[in-house]
């Protein structure tokens, strides 16, 4: 009989090392090879959530490590969910969130649709459709900052040119009703290939077979779409939007480099409202309130998303 | 024997060695915003490392995160910093956190008195708490939002003739704030040498502190006070005076009919790259970017002028810029650190540091016969400092700070409710912080 692997490495073990392995059970085996992953999630994850639940019931500053630390109670949280200032954050975002998602997952879906035809070209053109991901949103941040520019901004030149409305007669990044679009235009221009890429695996993913099979039965090129490609490219489709639903529930820098959560506080989205508090205002115990109720709001979407998601991946 | 004899000796001459090394030659990092004056420092510098061996890094952050980047490593308790050229505004909380070395003592032992500065910079960069005689700096830069104006398209005479028609005075640098908005709005949309051009640049920028920086200008000359000058910490009728929201009133007038298209968040780097690059006739900014204007080949020499901030109908003030140089007290060197101080305060060096560029705080260069002519600018910032004010400089400062930013900023740039609303929602909100800090 020839010598299997586990036999070979049973007979390369020193006997004393493996004299003490034998001592420990399966169960004891599998902890000592998971402890290490099990401590460092306690280190980073686990001890600075349940430190953070902590100190949302204090008055702590970081910045004034003299001060007495108050137990405060739910104070904290009750000042930030009757604070209107929050409130204005939460709609900003929710404003943000909702339409780049629609614009990304529109478009994205359009571009994959039309990447997939088979036409001379088409791994140049996804290549250049990919390209704004592949920036960092500092830059991207900073370099729309210029295309909106009233006098010189491109941007501002090709509405004019469209419309023949005077370039400098509006400022997207200073206008309290243009600003917030100003960012949801920048984030689409970014991520929608992100989308495309996703919607191109699934559509990838469906076997020529099926429309084939469809086309035998007659059916039209819309019922096709309708009843073959949405069905199946909707589960990849969910999870570019939990990807992207994440990233900007939380985004931060591509806002910040664009306009500062400006004008007044048109475009401040809650991370970068939280940001100013804990780390420019140094209110660490309320910062810490704010997080929590940030984390438990995306943690109970997301945990309602995915169970959906699952639903229509079982169907 | 002999063997051990001689490691013995090499080891002995080799501690001796690093350990004389040790304490002739540190390496200090000064720590400073980006800008010119910080490319000045570091020329000055050469001079002390020439004279004491020490060799001096540095360690500069652009102003839009200066305070959040150095603000962060004080309360971290680093180590980068052994020297701080901190904004004027973290002194208290450099001195009540313990991040800053207290240098009465220091001053004592080596002879430098705060009566050989400018009065107005001691309070404002080295004392702490205001009004006392406790210091943790010594005053290092002195600075004051002033004004640049196009001295060239002021005296076109189709231009001066045009002004005077229309307001009945000669086309002059202003000297109260309603004159500046007549000079703003006689240039707005303006065709110069074939190109639009607009009234002024002002500080608007919401992240940092700009628009406090600017708008404080106009409060000041309105009767905006920080509180009852009789009761500390009373803010009621003193910020949100009426004549205080018609300051406000007078700041978002200039930012709605005079400004550049776009101009919803500038501050210092943005005001200076318009004025040079010719699309403003007036200039918003910190005394510092005068001797840049002035060596500018496009807007340089005859081209500018300056003046102070213009008088209100009930004051005349300016807001102080500026900082002081303190030591860190998380520094290993805190000798060498001292040691740098005491060479900065010497009144060559502070000549010197006039001739470069930095503005010096020293009594005995400002004072100087020849100073007030020694540059085209000099008597607009001597005029400049005689008139300052300052935000406060309290250790929660950060959150005073930026909840007038906030609260100017929705009124100002963003157009949402008024004046009034905005003053008494600061009020609310200072309050705020000064019950959390105890302080009422």
């Amino acid at each position: 009989m020839s010598e299997t692997v586990m036999d070979r490495v049973a007979k390369a073990t020193p006997t004393r090392v493996a004299r003490r392995i034998k001592g420990l059970s399966d169960r004891a085996i599998a902890w000592i090879f998971v402890a290490p992953t099990i401590f460092l999630l306690l280190a980073v994850n686990i001890f600075p959530l349940i430190w953070t639940i902590r100190l949302s019931f204090t008055n702590f500053k970081a910045n004034r490590p003299n001060l007495d630390v108050k137990w405060i109670g739910l104070r904290n949280y009750e000042r930030i969910l009757t604070d209107s200032d929050i409130w204005i954050t939460m709609q900003a975002t929710a404003h943000f969130v909702f339409w780049t998602l629609f614009f990304e997952v529109l478009l994205g879906f359009a571009l994959a649709w039309l990447i997939n035809r088979k036409f001379r070209g088409n791994d140049l053109w996804t290549t250049i459709i990919v390209l704004p991901m592949m920036l960092s949103p500092a830059v991207v941040g900073n370099f729309w900052t210029f295309l909106y520019q009233p006098q010189i901004g491109l941007f501002n030149y090709a509405i004019s040119f469209v419309t023949g409305i005077d370039p400098t007669s509006f400022s997207m990044i200073g206008d309290v009703a243009l600003a917030p679009w100003s960012i949801v235009i920048v984030d689409t221009w970014m991520w929608t290939p992100f989308v495309m890429l996703i919607c191109l695996a699934g559509l990838r993913s469906i076997p020529d077979t099926i429309y084939e099979a469809a086309e035998c039965d007659r059916a039209s090129a819309w019922r096709q779409f309708w009843t073959i490609t949405v069905p199946m490219v909707l589960p990849f489709l969910m999870l570019a939007v939990l990807f992207r639903g994440i990233e900007n529930f939380k985004m931060f820098d591509l806002v910040v480099q664009l306009t500062g959560g400006g004008p007044g506080s048109t475009t401040e989205l809650t991370s970068i409202n939280l940001k100013r508090e804990a780390f420019e205002k140094w209110r660490t115990g309320y910062s810490s309130a704010y997080a929590i109720i940030l984390f438990v709001t995306v943690f109970g979407l997301a945990s309602i998303y995915v169970k959906a998601l699952n639903k229509v991946k079982e169907r | 024997m002999k063997t051990h004899h001689l490691w013995a000796a090499t080891a002995l001459t080799a501690a001796t060695g690093l350990a004389a090394t040790g304490a002739r030659a540190d390496d200090l990092t000064l720590c400073w915003a980006a800008w010119d004056p910080a490319n000045a420092l570091i020329e000055l510098s050469k001079d002390f490392e020439q004279k004491t061996g020490n060799t001096m890094s540095f360690e500069f952050v652009p102003w839009p995160n200066f305070a959040d980047r150095m603000l962060n490593e004080l309360n971290s308790g680093g180590q980068l910093c052994d020297l701080m050229i901190g904004d004027s505004q973290w002194i208290g909380l450099g001195a009540e956190a313990g991040h800053y070395i207290k240098l009465n003592d220091f001053f004592e032992a080596n002879g430098i008195t705060m009566d050989d500065f400018i009065p107005a910079t001691v309070t404002g960069y080295a004392e702490w708490p205001k009004g006392t005689p406790n210091y943790w700096a010594l005053p290092a830069f002195g600075d004051v939002v002033g004004w640049t104006y196009r001295k060239d398209w002021f005296e076109r005479p189709e231009l001066q003739a045009e002004f005077k028609e229309k307001y009945g005075r000669d086309l002059t640098a202003p000297e109260t704030l309603d004159e500046l908005m007549e000079v703003a709005k006689f240039f707005q949309n303006r065709e110069i040498d074939g190109k639009t051009v607009y009234g002024a640049a002002i500080y608007t920028e919401r992240g940092s502190e700009g628009i406090t920086m600017g708008v404080t200008n106009a409060l000041y000359n309105y009767g905006f006070e920080y509180s009852n000058p009789e009761k500390p910490y009373d803010l009621e009728g003193f910020v949100n005076s009426p004549e205080a929201a018609k300051g406000l009133e007078f700041y978002k007038e200039l930012y709605d009919c005079c400004t550049p298209p776009g101009s919803s968040d500038w501050y210092m780097s943005e005001d200076i790259d318009a004025y040079k690059s010719g699309q403003v006739a007036l200039q918003m900014n910190f005394a510092f970017i005068w001797p840049g204007v002035n060596a500018d080949p496009n807007v340089g020499g005859d081209k500018s002028g300056y003046f102070a901030n213009p008088a209100g109908p009930n004051g005349h003030f300016a807001q102080l810029g500026g900082q002081g140089i303190s030591v860190v007290s998380y520094t290993d060197s805190p000798e060498a650190a001292l040691d740098y101080i005491k060479w900065f305060a010497q009144p060559e060096i502070q000549k010197k540091w006039w001739e470069l560029g930095g503005y010096s705080a020293l009594n005995a260069v400002v004072e100087d016969p020849g100073f007030a002519t020694s540059q085209p600018y000099a008597q607009t910032f001597l005029d400049s400092m005689a008139i300052v004010k300052d935000f406060w400089a309290e250790p929660s400062y950060a959150s005073l700070l930026l909840a007038m930013q906030d609260r100017v900023h929705k009124y100002v740039i963003a157009g949402e409710g008024t004046a009034q609303g905005a003053l008494d929602g600061l009020v609310e909100d200072w309050n705020e912080v000064f019950e959390d800090e105890g302080k009422i």
